[in-house]
Order: structure tokens, then sequence, then C-alpha cells
């Protein structure tokens, strides 16, 4: 009962306003809308409705068959896999290509000789993923206080930086990051100088420590903190807090969507990301991470398609499920992006 | 100057300020106020560190890699001069990647914009399954992409792949077609996958703009006599401007540097028909170990990226008020 126009509470109940009947009622009494009488929000004419989910329905049937296909496929032996015609519902249901993406349990004999996937690499992932997420995070806010309360000496010189440097693409600076994370000192057999050995390469240093910043983020939350009130962080300091048990309870609290939004999207490049891990972890597959594993996968083998559409199965559900627990952030998360003025 | 016990940062009322000092020199009073904020700066410090190493630096150095001839496997790695920027513009295989990436960007963005619009304004009204339908056709953007780009590498396979199955089941065509293996057919088919896992996230984002159209404008339309078109196409689609504007700057600097599904699917063949920029990068920084060359192709891909964006800002700012 959404009424178009703003009418007084009272006159809903006096003579004109229509009592509000059920839909399913609405026809079997023969209720129509008089002509001309404007349409209320609620009501679309049947044809429009039909026109509609006839558009609807067979595109999205089409987005969701490869992800059906996916998962059957994934249940069945390489056999059923070729079959023509494909087969939509695997008769026996097996779990071989789990276990033989994941190697746990008997492999079969084509398995062991041939290859197999490695639980290693979701575990990689998921390790690798959440601490990025979480440092970049903490990280991100850390800066984007101080950009956005605080007054220091070369405040904008600093963010202007930061800012140009928004508009420059990842590749530019991953020939030089391999070569950098290939020479940081101490690491990986390096001496001072960096030299003599291979550094972050293969390791979960060079996995994690350049993706840990991301101006865009800083940008964001920037954006979202400069909302809140000075007053209440003077109140805070008047209190005798410390900045950074400002930043922690006053600030971060109010803070929370922008955050959330940033830990999901930070979460989900991490998990999917593709070229670094590869450049990174050729030369150790045990540091490898899934997205890397599953492509290689199909180059190194002569392929087993019921392990791959496992190993697809499993990478994918992380991402639907922070998808569907987080459904509400993610629209927020793009609002808060600022696209709107 | 506060006195120690008062809280840093808050200014004294009057009545407490004491009488000014004798001035000092202004190197002193801006070494006192860094000093007076300098948590300021250890707040930034993780962040400023990890920032100058890996973009700052890693840009200068991206730039002075340029000039060089430098392999990881060689030990000495010599002064170029323009040398590299020479043989990029002589090298007929940059021109067909840029070709190709444009072939690429100028398919994939629009048509996915396209749906993505179609299918909001769809969405867009009272239907009972609306969340079902969101869900649907987001699930390719949560997928990673890798997974996307193998799943479909084995639909368009040409002898057991589904497309064909069901092309032919459907006298669509007569016989099964090479997909990724066809040098007219492969760019079309990695784009048709791009569009799929992107027409998501476009939908979302023109949902949201939708939601924030205020209704009244719509019922005025209709009070002036426009019809369903009309409403669309006066009073949606220009108010949609920035939210398009959006779409299509992160869709085009997205799409031109498109990797992984070459990569998974096609691997820049058949005959370089293709391999893409970031592709053609790739090769030559981990295949033949030519950073310094590989470089010079990244900062022609960032040139044109700028150019893009520019041009698109300006395209979209006469006008763009709301």
């Amino acid at each position: 009962m959404t009424g178009v126009t703003e009418e007084p509470v009272a006159s809903r109940f006096v003579g004109g306003a229509e009592p509000v009947v059920p839909r399913r009622l609405r026809r079997t009494r023969g209720w129509r809308r008089r002509p001309g009488a404007v349409r209320d929000r609620e009501q679309m004419s049947r044809r429009a409705k039909l026109g509609t989910y006839l558009v609807l329905a067979p595109v999205a049937i089409l987005f969701v068959a490869p992800f059906v296909w996916m998962i059957s496929a994934s249940f069945q032996p390489m056999s059923t896999i070729f079959a023509n015609p494909p087969t939509w519902v695997p008769d026996d249901p097996t779990i071989d290509g789990y276990k033989g993406f994941l190697n746990v349990g008997t492999l079969t004999e084509s398995q062991e000789s041939q290859g197999h996937g490695d639980w290693r690499w979701f575990a990689n992932s998921a390790f690798v993923a959440i601490t990025i997420t979480v440092l970049q995070t903490f990280f991100n806010a850390l800066c984007a206080y101080t950009f956005a309360k605080r007054k220091f000496p070369g405040r904008n010189v600093i963010f202007v930086l930061f800012l140009a440097t928004m508009m420059v693409p990842g590749q530019i600076t991953l020939i030089p990051n391999y070569i950098i994370v290939q020479h940081i000192p101490f690491f990986g057999g390096n001496d001072w100088m960096g030299m003599g050995g291979h550094g972050w390469l293969n390791s979960y240093w060079g996995l994690i420590m350049p993706g840990i910043v991301s101006a865009f983020g800083i940008f964001l939350l920037r954006q979202y903190m400069m909302s809140i009130p000075d007053a209440l962080l003077d109140a805070a300091r008047i209190d005798g807090a410390s900045e950074f048990r400002i930043f922690w309870n006053v600030v971060l609290p109010l803070c929370l969507p922008a955050l959330a939004a940033n830990a999901i999207f930070t979460f989900q490049g991490a998990w999917e990301d593709f070229l670094w891990p590869l450049l990174i972890t050729s030369g150790d597959p045990d540091k490898t991470t899934a997205p890397v594993g599953l492509a290689l996968f199909v180059v190194q083998n002569k392929t087993d398609w019921n392990l791959l559409f496992a190993g697809s199965v499993i990478a994918t559900l992380p991402m639907i499920l922070v998808f569907l627990v987080f459904q509400r952030h993610f629209v927020r998360g793009i609002a808060v992006t600022g696209i709107k003025e | 100057m506060s006195t120690a016990s008062a809280p840093r940062n808050v200014a004294a009322p009057d009545h407490e300020r004491r009488p000014a000092r004798p001035r000092e020199s202004r190197g002193r009073r801006l070494g006192r106020r860094i000093w007076r904020e300098r948590s300021a700066y250890l707040f930034l410090a993780p962040g400023m560190i990890l920032f100058s190493v890996f973009t700052l630096a890693a840009l200068i150095f991206a730039f002075y890699l340029t000039f060089h001839r430098w392999s990881i496997i060689e030990p000495d790695k010599p002064y170029v001069g323009t040398q590299n920027y020479e043989d990029m513009v002589h090298d007929e295989r940059f021109v067909q990647a840029v070709l190709n990436t444009l072939y690429f960007t100028g398919a994939s963005v629009p048509l996915t914009m396209l749906i993505g619009l179609g299918l909001a304004l769809l969405l867009n009204q009272p239907l009972r399954g609306r969340a079902l339908f969101r869900t649907a056709y987001y699930l390719p953007v949560v997928t990673p992409f890798v997974v996307s780009a193998l799943l479909w590498k084995w639909l368009y396979n040409g002898d057991f792949g589904l497309f064909n199955y069901y092309l032919v089941k459907g006298h669509i065509i007569d016989q099964p077609l090479l997909w990724l293996s066809d040098k007219d057919l492969a760019m079309p088919a990695v784009v048709l996958m791009t569009v799929w896992s992107g027409v998501g996230f476009s939908m979302v984002i023109y949902l949201a703009g939708l939601q924030s159209i205020p209704h009244e404008l719509y019922e005025s339309a209709k009070l002036d006599g426009a019809g369903t078109f009309q409403r669309v196409r006066f009073v949606t689609i220009p108010l949609l401007r920035p939210t398009t504007l959006f779409l299509l700057v992160m869709g085009i600097i997205g799409s031109l540097q498109v990797f992984t599904q070459i990569f998974v699917m096609t691997s820049g063949g058949p005959v370089n028909r293709t391999t893409t920029m970031v592709y053609y990068m790739y090769l030559w920084a981990f295949k033949y170990y030519d950073m310094g060359y590989a470089s010079t192709l990244a900062f022609a891909l960032f040139a044109m990226l700028l150019v893009f964006t520019a041009f698109q800002l300006r395209l979209f700012r006469d006008g763009a008020t709301s």
C-alpha cells in the first residue's frame, strides 16, 4: 500500500481510498484499475510481467548452466564427462575427482603416474588471502585516518603522491617488483646487498607484502572518515585518549561498513589473483595458490578433467560463500565507492 | 603551546593562553610542529614504507629498465639509450597486440554494459524472484577468473565441448567449430567469456544507479504523456550518466589489461590473433627474459590508458551534472 502522493493519514480511511485486497482476490472479484487511474508502484500489467520473465529466465539459465555443469562434472568419472550427449545428472556420483585434486586417500593409478592436485594450494590461497585482507584493512585504515583527520607538515604532498599513483596500472610495477622481491636483503640466501639468493621468490613473503598497501583503498576509507565530526575526536583527546586509542575505539567502529567493503573486495582480489603468484611461485609448486595450480594443471598433465572440475568447485566455493554472507555489504560497498556524487 | 598536562591538539580557550613567546625561527617552528605530530608519521610509516618500495621505487625502476637491455640470466645489463622504444615502434607483433587489445576492449566493454543495463532495467520492476535472478547473474562475477576461463575452455572444446554439441543439435551450425583454434573465432570466443563474467557487475552497479533516481520524475514524465520507451530514453539514461561513465572507465582500464583469459584459454594463439598487450609483455619478460623491452611495452600500455581515461573524462564532463 504505497500511496504515490503524500496524503494525511486520516483520509485513507475515509471514502476514496481503496481497501487493501489480497492480490489473489482482486482478479476473482473483477477488480480492475479504472482506465486512466494512476497505477500504483506495486502493479505491473500481466503482459509486461510475462514479457519480463520471458527475457530474464532464459538469460538466467544461460548464466547458471555452466556452473551446474561444472558441479555435475566434478562428481563424474572421466568416461562420462566425455560422453555424448553430455551427462547433467551423474548416474553414480563419485568423489574421485576431489580425492585426486586434494591428494588425499588412495589415488587411481593414472593419477599417481600423471599428476594430481594438492590440498596445499588451497591452504596457501586461504592463508595469503586472509593475511593480505587483515593487514591491508588495518594499514589502509591507519593511513586513511591520518590523511583524513590529522594536520601535519607534508600531509598534502604525501597524499597527492598517493593519488597520482592510483592511475598507474599494476602491470607497470609487475616487472620491477619481481626484481625487487628477488633482491630483498637477508632473505632466501641473499646478502645485505640483496645478491646471491632468490630473496622472496617462492615464499609467502613475496606473495603477501606487495599486496598490503592499496592507494585505492586508502582513498575510499579517507573519503568515508572525512564525515566523522572532529568534535568527537577532540572530546576523546580531552578525555586523555592516546591517538591510537582514538583510532581504535572511536574511528574504526564508525567505519565498519567501509572497512567491510574494503575487506571483501580485497579478499576477492587476493583469492583470485593470478599473474603475480604465477610469476612468484613458478619455482616451487608447494607455495602455489589455487588459481595458479589449476591453470598449470591443464598445461602440465594430459588433463584429468574430473580432477580439474573438482578443483574448480573448491576454488569457487569460498567466493560464493563470501558473496552470500555479505550480499548487503556488496551493494553498500559499491555505494561507498561514491559513484553517486 | 599548552602546558604538559593539557591534551595535545586542542586549542586552549583564550583566557588560558599565555603571553606570546618571542618569535622563533621558521625552521624551529616547523621542527616543533613535526615533533608534536610525530604520532601521525608513525601511523603512516608502515603503509608508506611498503608504498615507497613496491610502487614509487618500482615506478622509477621500471622507467630505468626501459633504457637498458636487462636480462635476469645475463650478468651485464648494458645501457642502450632509446633502442627499446625504437624497436617497439617497428615491432609488428606489438602493433598486432595493440590492435588485438583494442578489438577486445571495443567488443567486450559495450556489450557488457548494454546487457547489464538491459537486465537492470528489467529487474528494477516489482517482480517476484528478483533476488534469485540477481544472484544468478552475479554468480559468474564471484567465480575466480581462472575457473571461468578453464570452464569455458572446456565448453568451447572442438570434440566434446557443450557448445558444439548443442549448436549442432539445434541445427544452428552444420559441423563442430574449433572455437579457440580458429583464427577468426578465437577472439570473439574470449570476448564472449569475458562478457559472461562481467555482466553481473555492471548490472548491480546500474541497479544501484536506478534506485537513486527519484520516482517523482517518472510520475511527471507520465503525466506529460511519455510512454515507457520515452521514459527510459529521456529520464533513466540521462540520469544514469555518472554510472555509465564509471563503468566505462573501469571497464576500459580493466580490459586493456586483459591477461588471465588469454593465458588460460588460447596462450595468445592461433597465429598471435589473441596476443594482447599484457600477454605480449609477459612473453618478453618471462619467456625471452628481456625485462627492459617488457618494461617499455608496459609504458606503452600506460600511455594508452592515460589517453583513454583523459578522453572519456572530457567526453562526459559536458552536461554530466545531474
